[in-house]
């Protein structure tokens, strides 16, 4: 039977791999996606009947249950919700991490002896120390990420000492956790405390780490708990030797650091300056606002609309603030409407635009603008010299000039939208307060910047109707 | 300000200097202008069409010349016109200010503010005006008529019921603007066409003309100051005459465009390699008026030698008036719009303005001729990289020593090593699988495009749910709390599955063409 059940995780296995790699192109995502769903079939279904012996009621009603609950929430959920989401899952695939590391530790099956006793030990150590950093990292980014936390990053002073600190209170629990459960042979609870001590630190350090993120850091965060449910599966694929869950745990581990290391490039970051956190803070803030003044000129509805007409080429660059809005059906209106007068509309889209890696693509696609005329910045940044009119929709570091032109600018070297490139641009904003990096946009004072004020759906809506 | 239009009294120049329909463009500058009568005739333009967009026609060439503020025309001015001019008054002509700097001193004698259309830098910005390449592009193009005429055949190839006619075949030096028209108008007609130049990054315009690029067996690369060609080394012009002298046997006709600026025109066409061609051939020389690339080209005139016709004319561009007459008069106009910024009749000569700069060459009685040099407009691609401040990497970049990386990696090896020696084997195989499923993720993920980050890892996010298989391997447990928390993580991993493949599902619908 166990023969069987080896060949189904083989197969689980690949067919995960397959759903990945279905994942990297629109035409074959949706296939990559039922390779995955298969795959998890194979592996629960082999699981079930090849090891499972006993209990098997509250099983089938865990399955349900929660089966169930996902189903809802995943119906239920707004397209604008999606990070809030993302994040929220992340944090159950952590807890589960650390009661599956806190069940096996006190499972009395579980024998080992001498250095693989030791081994065993350091893995189900490490798997509750990743889940429980996930788990508290996670539900911080949902926080953050819904509102119900200020997004503004905390700061406490010697926050580096701090995390050195829980640094090394875990090496030395760990150190104690092993020695005595090396020497209390078959006992449940010897070891127990040590465990328990670092789990209380690994989700403290989990907590101060995402707080410390500002919000135009999470993509990076997403991207990164993404990775750590990943290293945490793998964890406990050790603990368990298990090879299903370590190659998926790693397949997950390292598309969630490659997302990471994409969206840090994005920002022209480095990730530790990311997770060290404190972006856009006191000392950056003070320089960008001083070296901008000026006099932004504000536009009503009318001019956009007519603006909009006579131009042949129009760049929209969407942000968080259309996001916020729920503006993408409007701009996807607005956008068939001008396509129809045989103007053309493309879509620009920074990689870290939004809150998650792909978030605006995901709005728009739902608001269905045909993907091929989104774009990536790569693809349209020479483009801009051609472009009559770009619409910048509640977007603000991602199109600052200042990027390139002041090299002590705290965004210095990002790589932005150059929209100014353009004949005229029109950003929709609320007001003229700063983006997330807190850095005022010199673009907003350029001479063929016009400014419109107001919320980005209901601006949007009045240029439609005057279209 | 008004605008004086006179007729060119140059014998057989046939350009006016505007069109009705850009006299119609200048006046809504603010300007008002005065013509002379007939001289839009020679290039086709009637004085009723100039009266009917409200162009005074005057028969008299002095009020033209003494009463307006502004002169322009085409060629230069002659002697007895500059006698009409007066102190305050502008000129905008073609000048070569190179070659005649006796008319520049009479002009700043006499205090007239004068620009040459010839002067114009040849920058992106300035393309508009760029007077020098409207009219290179028709000479190229009247010089594949003109050897036409005195070519003896088609130029296309035929199978007939009298039998097989071969295509011409041409050879174009120089693939300027000129060259380039000249490529155009040839393959056009259905010759076969070479083409060579000094400048090896002009290969791919000659070759989006559908014309072959003759390359030669040597290094050195001729792209000079503003788009010019520069003179050569001695060797390479030896290579360079041994192709013309292989090329003269073989083509029918050769168009000759080579110029350095401010130099006579090189000669690359020998007497002995028009003895080699066959009879009936023709040589189309557009140097000529600085002397000719042919050795035996005489300057506004057709010889016949050996068989061979050597067409000199050096006035190609008046030779198709009409046409030349337009696109000058819109370089003319696009000048006078740069200049007059507020559209109220106003000429300013802006010296801070590197295109005006460049084509002032007479300014308050002092000659401003040569301007300082022009700065390339296309970055050469030979030339050492400098990091522009526009450069996004430049500010950020770390400084990274070399030594990190080897660092870096001797502790990985090390590590690797101190697991290998103590670690058990049943621990190895599984680290094996994991670092291997570590590069295949590495590998799969790298493609995805960016469009589809959100779906992946909501996906990826799902697929990791699979730790439910520890807890499924811990429900059956005959411990109570074992099997509580086995039960409850069952219930998670189960939300996460089922929330994860439907969201990424749900998302996925959205993504359509």
């Amino acid at each position: 039977m166990s023969g069987v059940v080896t060949v189904a995780y083989i197969g689980a296995t690949i067919l995960f791999i397959l759903a990945l790699g279905g994942l990297s192109h629109p035409e074959t995502a949706r296939r990559g996606n039922l390779y995955g769903m298969v795959g998890m079939s194979i592996a629960l279904l082999a699981t079930v009947l090849g090891v499972v012996t006993d209990h098997h009621l509250l099983l089938v009603l865990g399955l349900i249950v929660g089966g169930a609950i996902g189903i809802i929430l995943a119906r239920r959920v707004q397209m604008t919700q999606m990070p809030e989401l993302v994040a929220i899952l992340h944090s159950l695939v952590g807890l589960a991490a650390v009661l599956v590391g806190f069940a096996n530790f006190m499972d009395p099956e579980v024998h080992f002896e001498g250095v693989e006793q030791t081994i065993h030990d350091i893995e189900v150590y490490l798997s509750i120390l990743i889940g429980a950093v996930t788990f508290s990292g996670s539900v911080i980014a949902f926080g953050k990420l819904s509102g119900k936390i200020s997004g503004a990053p905390l700061v406490i002073p010697g926050r580096h000492w701090l995390n050195l600190g829980l640094l090394i209170i875990t090496i030395v629990v760990g150190w104690q956790f092993v020695n005595e459960s090396a020497n209390a042979g078959i006992g449940i609870t010897s070891g127990l405390n040590p465990l328990i001590i670092m789990t209380a630190v690994a989700l403290l350090f989990g907590i101060h780490m995402v707080m410390a993120i500002g919000g135009a850091d999470m993509p990076v965060v997403v991207s990164m708990l993404n990775s750590y449910s990943g290293w945490a599966a793998a964890a406990t694929g050790f603990m368990l030797s298990n090879n299903l869950l370590i190659v998926t745990g790693a397949l997950v581990g390292s598309s969630g650091a490659i997302l990471s290391y994409i969206m840090c490039r994005a920002m022209n970051r480095k990730f530790l300056a990311v997770i060290a956190g404190g972006f856009g803070t006191s000392d950056s803030a003070s320089k960008g606002d001083s070296a901008v003044q000026g006099e932004a000129i504000a536009i009503e509805s009318i001019e956009v609309a007519s603006l909009l007409s006579g131009a042949k080429e129009i760049m929209i660059i969407p942000g968080y603030g259309m996001a916020v809005a729920q503006a993408q059906h409007t701009v996807c209106e607005i956008t068939k409407v001008l396509r129809s007068k045989g103007i053309n509309v493309r879509f620009g889209i920074h990689p870290v635009a939004g809150r998650m890696p792909g978030h605006m693509n995901v709005l728009l696609a739902e608001a269905r603008v045909p993907y091929d005329i989104v774009f990536e910045m790569d693809e349209i940044n020479q483009d801009f010299s051609n472009v009559d009119v770009s619409i910048i929709i509640g977007a603000n570091d991602i199109v600052n000039p200042s990027a390139q032109e002041e090299p002590d600018s705290p965004i210095a070297g990002m790589p932005v939208l150059e929209a100014w490139k353009g004949k005229a641009t029109v950003v929709l904003k609320r007001s003229m307060a700063t983006g997330y990096a807190g850095v005022q946009n010199p673009l907003f004072f350029k001479e063929n910047t016009r400014m419109l004020f107001g919320d980005a759906r209901e601006s949007l809506d009045a240029v439609l109707r005057e279209l | 300000m008004k605008i004086g239009i006179p007729r060119e009294i140059r014998h057989g120049e046939k350009r006016v200097a505007a069109t009705p329909e850009v006299a119609l463009e200048i006046q809504k500058l603010g300007f008002s202008i005065a013509m002379e009568a007939g001289a839009g005739d020679a290039a086709s333009f009637e004085d009723s069409a100039f009266h009917a967009v409200g162009v005074d026609v005057l028969n008299d060439p002095v009020s033209i010349w003494s009463n307006s503020d502004i002169i322009i025309k085409v060629r230069p001015p002659e002697d007895e016109e500059i006698e009409l001019m007066s102190s305050g008054q502008a000129l905008i002509c073609f000048l070569w200010p190179a070659q005649n700097r006796e008319l520049l001193e009479t002009l700043s004698a006499k205090g007239v503010t004068t620009l040459a259309m010839d002067s114009i830098p040849r920058i992106s910005r300035a393309q508009k005006m760029d007077a020098l390449s409207s009219m290179a592009n028709i000479a190229g193009y009247r010089a594949v008529i003109e050897a036409a005429q005195h070519f003896g055949r088609f130029f296309t190839g035929q199978i007939t019921a009298a039998g097989k006619i071969p295509p011409a075949k041409v050879l174009v030096i120089g693939a300027g603007v000129a060259g380039l028209a000249a490529i155009g108008a040839a393959r056009a007609m259905g010759a076969i066409v070479r083409a060579f130049d000094t400048r090896p990054e002009v290969k791919e315009q000659v070759e989006s003309m559908d014309g072959e690029f003759l390359l030669l067996d040597f290094e050195e690369d001729a792209s000079g100051e503003g788009g010019y060609a520069k003179t050569m080394s001695e060797e390479f012009i030896k290579a360079e005459m041994a192709l013309f002298a292989d090329q003269a046997k073989e083509v029918d006709i050769i168009i000759t465009t080579a110029l350095i600026p401010g130099k006579p025109a090189p000669e690359l066409i020998t007497s002995e390699m028009v003895h080699s061609m066959k009879p009936g051939s023709v040589i189309v020389d557009l140097a000529a008026e600085q002397g000719g690339n042919c050795a035996l080209t005489e300057a506004d005139k057709v010889v016949k030698k050996e068989g061979v016709s050597i067409i000199g004319y050096t006035d190609l561009p008046s030779r198709l008036a009409s046409q030349s007459s337009q696109l000058y008069g819109t370089n003319l106009r696009h000048l006078l719009t740069d200049m007059c910024p507020d559209k109220n009749g106003q000429l300013i000569v802006d010296m801070d303005d590197e295109v005006i700069r460049g084509a002032t060459v007479v300014k308050n009685q002092e000659i401003t001729w040569p301007p300082p040099a022009p700065k390339l407009s296309v970055e050469k691609k030979k030339a050492p990289e400098k990091p522009s401040v526009s450069e996004p990497t430049l500010i950020a970049k770390p400084r990274q020593s070399r030594l990190m990386p080897i660092l870096s990696l001797s502790v990985a090896v090390l590590a690797l090593l101190g697991v290998g020696a103590v670690a058990p084997p049943s621990f190895l195989e599984h680290f094996t699988v994991f670092v291997l499923a570590c590069f295949i993720g590495y590998m799969v993920i790298w493609n995805v495009t960016p469009a589809l980050h959100t779906p992946l890892m909501s996906v990826t996010n799902s697929i990791s749910s699979i730790i439910i298989i520890g807890a499924l391997l811990q429900v059956s447990s005959a411990e109570s709390p074992i099997m509580w928390m086995a039960g409850l993580t069952i219930l998670i991993t189960s939300i996460n599955i089922a929330g994860g493949f439907a969201v990424t599902r749900r998302m996925l619908e959205m993504f359509r063409k």
